[in-house]
């Protein structure tokens, strides 16, 4: 079902906060996770059980912390309490479904929220003017192929800014956002919203061909980017002078991009245990087997192991890219590494929670030359 | 030592019932194949995480074989199965990555197989010495 959520005065972020509120009172949901706004300014996932706090609600401010689906996971595991609505952007919706597929989270309970995504800043920039940022949606909506200051890598060539397989869609993309926006509710709601606002099926027709004319033409720029950044990247992964090595020349591994990445969830992670403790004796031997030994350690080790460990997974969120302290496109090479394996196996991330994870799932007669 | 002094190192990773035990019986029915292989036992094909292979590899190993049952015969069912798509996505990732995937080689090797698992280290020491020595030997920045 759609409904047709009229904006007043201007005020979309306030029409935002009525559709969430609306939902929180609802019998679908006990609490809502959802950004909202601190009193110093910074946005951060929230889990909200009284309606009347959502006037601090603002899932559009272009600000992206974290990557929500690891919160959303610790809650929704084991035995959750209480049913959840989770308001995310796509990127977060898709490493939910990853994680459910991983058996560290559990979508019984949750009511997936997706709001359209037109980019988020990084961090540091957002926080300059956490104010001002928080406006900054508008022109990101306004212009979505801009290159704003601060803008996140992984946003700049983010080719799935909508994710429409949520349970209830705030069709923010193609709609005059001064004027009102579309939503798409499940049908156990419709009572709730009034026949009055979604009668408007002849405006509702024109904002759907808008919307999907919008996000074709978002989704080719975005995709001939990402294009591009895979071909620079493969070229500087297959350079003799770079290559992998020479990339990430600089990894200090301080495992910032594993910390954050919403795919590394194991809590027996190799890189978290001693195992890299070694003995005084050990690095001797190594310095001597290669005549020196770069120092940390293992950083090589480290990124291959986890491309191998998680790179069929990769939803791009660009959550490593954002942290790396030594500024390393960690999350270009995980796209680009990403794309090629996730193509071997023909898997597509973050879609359907009832597919196997590739490495889990195999055929008896597949890959038969293998071995042979 | 062939001419040039590289004889290759190989580091292989065998399952405890099947390619182990071909292992075991190529020794004991003396049969020659070169002495480059390391062997590193575990209980299944299955077990051999990517992290061991990528180990090896950036220590200089210059090949690494896996060795497993034959589809099928895996003690534990299916772990030889997930050993192939393992391997199948490690090699696309050493590829994207810049690395030689030529040097993984994940074999079948049952316990009756004696031979065979001599004629794979044979051909594998081969094929080793024709790549040349891993430039992972000297690579120190990694």
């Amino acid at each position: 079902m759609r409904a047709f959520i009229p904006v007043e005065d201007g005020n979309t972020l306030k029409a935002v906060q009525g559709v969430l509120r609306r939902l929180l009172e609802s019998d679908l949901i006990d609490a809502l996770m959802v950004p909202m706004r601190t009193p110093a300014g910074a946005i951060t996932p929230t889990l909200v059980t009284d309606p009347a706090l959502l006037d601090q609600a603002d899932p559009l401010a272009p600000a992206f912390p974290v990557n929500s689906a690891r919160v959303l996971g610790w809650m929704t595991q084991r035995e959750p309490r209480g049913r959840i609505g989770a308001v995310m952007r796509s990127c977060e919706m898709r490493a939910m479904i990853e994680l459910v597929k991983l058996k560290q989270a559990c979508l019984d309970c949750v009511t997936l929220i997706s709001v359209d995504c037109a980019g988020t800043l990084q961090t540091p920039a957002y926080q300059e003017n956490a104010a001002g940022n928080a406006e900054r949606w508008q022109e990101l909506f306004a212009q979505p192929d801009g290159q704003p200051a601060g803008l996140r890598d992984a946003c700049w060539m983010c080719e799935k800014p909508v994710y429409e397989k949520a349970d209830v869609v705030l069709e923010l993309f193609g709609s005059d956002l001064s004027q009102g926006f579309q939503v798409v509710l499940p049908d156990s709601l419709a009572e709730g919203w009034g026949a009055g606002e979604s009668s408007a099926s002849h405006s509702a027709d024109g904002a759907n061909s808008t919307r999907a004319r919008v996000l074709e033409e978002l989704v080719a720029l975005r995709s001939g980017r990402l294009k591009e950044v895979f071909s620079e990247i493969r070229g500087r992964l297959h350079d003799d002078q770079e290559g992998m090595a020479g990339i990430f020349a600089a990894c200090i591994r301080c495992h910032n991009c594993m910390t954050v990445c919403p795919i590394c969830y194991c809590k027996t992670c190799l890189f978290k245990g001693p195992v890299f403790d070694h003995e005084p004796i050990q690095f001797m031997q190594w310095a001597e087997r290669k005549g020196a030994l770069r120092l940390p350690s293992d950083t090589m080790l480290f990124h291959l192991t986890r491309l191998n460990h998680m790179a069929l997974s990769c939803v791009g969120c660009g959550m490593c890219t954002s942290v790396c302290p030594a500024d390393l496109p960690v999350g270009r090479v995980f796209r680009a590494v990403g794309d090629s394996v996730q193509s071997v196996f023909d898997y597509q991330p973050g879609y359907n929670p009832e597919e196997m994870l590739p490495l889990v799932a195999f055929q008896e007669d597949e890959w038969q030359e293998v071995g042979q | 030592m062939s001419e040039n002094g590289y004889e290759p190192r190989i580091v292989a990773f065998l399952c405890n019932w099947c390619t182990y035990v071909g292992a075991d019986l190529a020794g004991t029915s003396r049969i020659q194949y070169p002495p480059n292989v390391r062997v590193i036992r575990l209980m299944c094909s299955g077990a051999v995480d990517q992290v061991y292979i990528l180990k090896a590899l950036l220590d200089g190993a210059d090949g690494v074989l896996v060795g497993g049952c034959h589809p099928g015969d895996c003690h534990y069912l299916e772990g030889n199965y997930k050993a192939r798509r393992r391997v199948v996505a490690l090699n696309d990732i050493l590829e994207s990555t810049g690395f030689e995937q030529e040097r993984v080689l994940l074999r079948w090797i049952s316990a009756s197989e004696g031979q065979r698992f001599a004629d794979t280290i044979t051909e594998f020491t081969a094929r080793l010495k024709e790549l040349g020595p891993s430039p992972m030997r000297r690579q120190w920045a990694v």
